[in-house]
């Protein structure tokens, strides 16, 4: 009898302990951490052409402290502890050395916010092959294709899904005549490729092209300059290819034919603005805001987004460790809200984030690639930059 | 006898009046009320409310409304029968959607802003309790038996239960990606949750607070990312459940007993939010960009008018 009593104690005792277990509440006791890496390199700043647009030195980081933030809000329900360890290389200092001495063997996952060499640099590293690397600064396409590398995710659109996304609003307004000017950097050269890739894309005529060369202070001339500089056969509109912003924005307005100017400056291919308020936007834009006290940069918003994807696969994979994590993120079921009105997911033939690119002028959003009409048979997101048939990526790893 | 034959006929009026429901529908961006006869088809009247009205509920008497004017922060007390403004319930910056309790004294609002649950007592017009909850709460709703208020945080992706005796969150239930609506079943058995950058919905058991079942749609010749589940309704009998597929512009309409869609019904651009006819034979769904309502006949499942009302539609509640 007592025997009998006993083991009906057990029963009852183990089914309490089951019925717990599969509660929330007691999985939420036991704390979790999920350590991400942030990694980048100060920045002297730039000459500017407006004294609008403030230099930030810390471009990047607010967007990643909001994540944690947000990602914490989740944990304290789930379980987890999400912090952040930032090391930021001073100007004159080597990433690969920092990296080597601060992260390798230490974190499974690492938000770079670099240059694209200097990202390529880091991702040879022998130690990054047990991580994954969450690019949040670069948009060369040579990253998504022939240098791609299989342990590196890259946030913000590359320079062939802006232009795509520009050409296919380009196309709708009819828009089909391109002055295109280049400016003398590579990375300039490297948008001015993707244009002509789009161009070409979406059945776009470049009817003139011209680099522009000056090195003196435009600031002085602009006005008499561009007009002369302009003068080429009828046109719809100037696309300026200035990433670094050295001259575009003093082409608008100054052209000889009035025609508008898109491109690196003028009407813009983002994956952030400040002018950006659906789907929610409005609510990321004022908690970023109060803050950092400024507004939102693609730099942010890629670390932010980074941050957040991790986030949402430790919370579903329940997990700090890099595979079952890794494998939600490149899931079917992963669905990322970025506040641009559609599910974020990564490509798995280059390990870019499909979304849409916003198109805005300076104090309006003027619309949202993919354009309607744009189809593709998976997804229309699929109709901005490199398509899996077209990938140069093939994962070669060196 | 002139006399009573008026008399008569103004008493059948009226009477035809009374029984005659009302639909009445927020506009967002023309700060506007606007109401609508669903058995002529017909816009009635658009008055004017706050600034940028959204969340919309009647209380159980059907006597008073309450309409979320964002723009002004306050929760608008508004008389069903004369539309005229009685009072301003404090409710945290930016109400957007709220829920009210069966016996319609306590009003719940979720403040996206500040991550929190504002509990206000309604005849004292005071707030009673804020309750943290995770990141962007949006949907809301009392359970019918008013056991649970259940918000659901956009960013956390979960929805969190509040027993509305302690006004304390006492389970989360994990969700998929962005939570926007959800509704009880009306023996509160069951919770259905719409996620909307998943493009599912989630049917979760009040009792154990899990995931029975988790329900995808498709619609041919849509893209799965337009597919976007946002306001979700059961009918009483729990035979049908309709889910709002936004930007899909399409209504789904799903077995309640068997969770499989059986159907899904055009109607207009953006489909949101879900009202049933109190007799539950129609359903009125606002579509925000096609400024519009559409009408569905729910004995032969079929879209039968839609109506159009102003810009940008938002919360819609029927008055009997």
């Amino acid at each position: 009898m007592h025997l009998i009593n006993l083991s009906i104690q057990r029963i009852v005792f183990f089914s309490i302990m089951i019925l717990l277990c599969g509660n929330g509440l007691v999985q939420a006791k036991t704390t979790q951490t999920v350590t991400i890496a942030y990694l980048t390199q100060e920045q002297l700043a730039p000459p500017v052409l407006s004294n609008l647009d403030p230099f930030i030195k810390d471009v990047g980081i607010g967007g990643a402290e909001l994540a944690i933030s947000d990602n914490n809000t989740t944990g304290q329900f789930t379980g987890q502890q999400f912090t952040l360890k930032k090391f930021i290389v001073p100007v004159e200092g080597s990433v690969s050395d920092s990296f080597n001495k601060n992260i390798a063997g230490k974190f499974n996952f690492l938000i770079v916010n670099l240059p694209a060499d200097k990202l390529l640099e880091i991702a040879d590293l022998p130690a990054t092959a047990n991580m994954l690397l969450f690019d949040v600064a670069t948009s060369e396409d040579a990253l998504r294709n022939q240098q791609c590398r299989r342990q590196v995710l890259h946030l913000l659109p590359s320079f062939s899904m802006r232009a795509d996304a520009l050409a296919q609003y380009m196309m709708k307004k009819r828009w089909t005549k391109w002055f295109l000017i280049v400016g003398t950097k590579p990375q300039d050269q490297l948008f001015a490729e993707a244009i002509k890739r789009s161009a070409k894309r979406f059945n776009m005529k470049i009817v003139a092209e011209k680099n522009w060369e000056h090195t003196y202070d435009a600031r002085r001339s602009a006005q008499a300059d561009v007009a002369v500089f302009t003068q080429v056969d009828d046109y719809d509109v100037l696309v300026v290819a200035d990433v670094s912003g050295e001259f575009g924005e003093y082409l608008d307005y100054r052209t000889w034919l009035p025609r508008p100017v898109i491109g690196t400056q003028g009407l813009i291919a983002s994956a952030w603005h400040p002018t950006h308020e659906q789907w929610g936007a409005v609510q990321i834009q004022n908690r970023f805001r109060e803050q950092t006290g400024r507004w939102m940069q693609e730099q942010d918003y890629g670390a932010y987004l980074a941050t957040r994807a991790i986030g949402e696969a430790a919370t579903r994979s329940h997990s700090n460790d890099l595979i079952p994590v890794k494998n939600y993120l490149l899931g079917k079921q992963f669905a990322l809200q970025g506040y641009k009105g559609t599910p974020l997911s990564f490509r798995e033939w280059d390990g870019q984030l499909r979304q849409p690119v916003l198109l805005a002028a300076p104090r309006s959003l003027v619309a949202i690639a993919p354009i309607e009409g744009f189809l593709h048979p998976k997804t229309e997101l699929d109709t901005l930059g490199y398509d899996q048939p077209e990938t140069a990526c093939h994962w070669n790893t060196p | 006898m002139k006399k009573i034959r008026t008399i008569i006929f103004l008493w059948l009026s009226l009477t035809g009046l009374a029984s005659a429901e009302t639909v009445l529908v927020t506009l967002e961006k023309d700060n506007a009320l606007a109401m609508v006869d669903p058995i002529a088809g017909k816009l009635i009247n658009t008055v004017n409310v706050g600034q940028r009205p959204r969340g919309i509920a009647i209380s159980p008497d059907h006597k008073t409304l309450y309409i979320a004017t964002s723009d002004d922060n306050t929760i608008q007390i508004v008389d069903a029968n004369t539309l005229k403004v009685l009072g301003r319930l404090p409710s945290g910056d930016d109400p957007e959607t709220f829920a009210i309790n069966p016996a319609g004294d306590r009003l719940y609002v979720s403040n996206e802003d500040d991550s929190q649950v504002t509990v206000i007592d309604i005849a004292h017009q005071k707030i009673i309790k804020k309750i943290k909850v995770g990141v962007e709460p949006e949907g809301i709703a009392v359970s019918p038996d008013n056991h649970w208020v259940v918000s659901a945080s956009e960013t956390t992706n979960m929805v969190h239960w509040i027993d509305t005796k302690t006004n304390e969150i006492k389970e989360n239930t994990l969700v998929d990606s962005r939570p926007r609506a959800l509704a009880f079943t009306d023996d509160s058995a069951q919770l259905w949750v719409t996620s909307e950058m998943a493009g599912t919905l989630s049917v979760i058991d009040s009792k154990n607070q899990q995931i029975l079942k988790t329900i995808s749609f498709e619609v041919p010749g849509i893209t799965a990312e337009k597919i976007q589940p946002v306001g979700v309704l059961i009918d009483k009998q729990k035979q049908y459940a309709y889910v709002a597929l936004g930007p899909a512009n399409r209504v789904a309409v799903v077995n309640a007993q068997t969770y499989l869609v059986e159907k899904v019904l055009l109607v207009g651009s953006r489909v949101w939010n879900l009202a049933f006819s109190p007799d539950e034979k129609r359903l009125y769904t606002t579509n925000g960009v096609s400024n519009d309502i559409s009408i569905i006949d729910l004995e032969t499942q079929t879209v039968t008018k839609s109506v159009a009302v102003g810009n940008y539609p938002w919360g819609v509640v029927v008055k009997p």
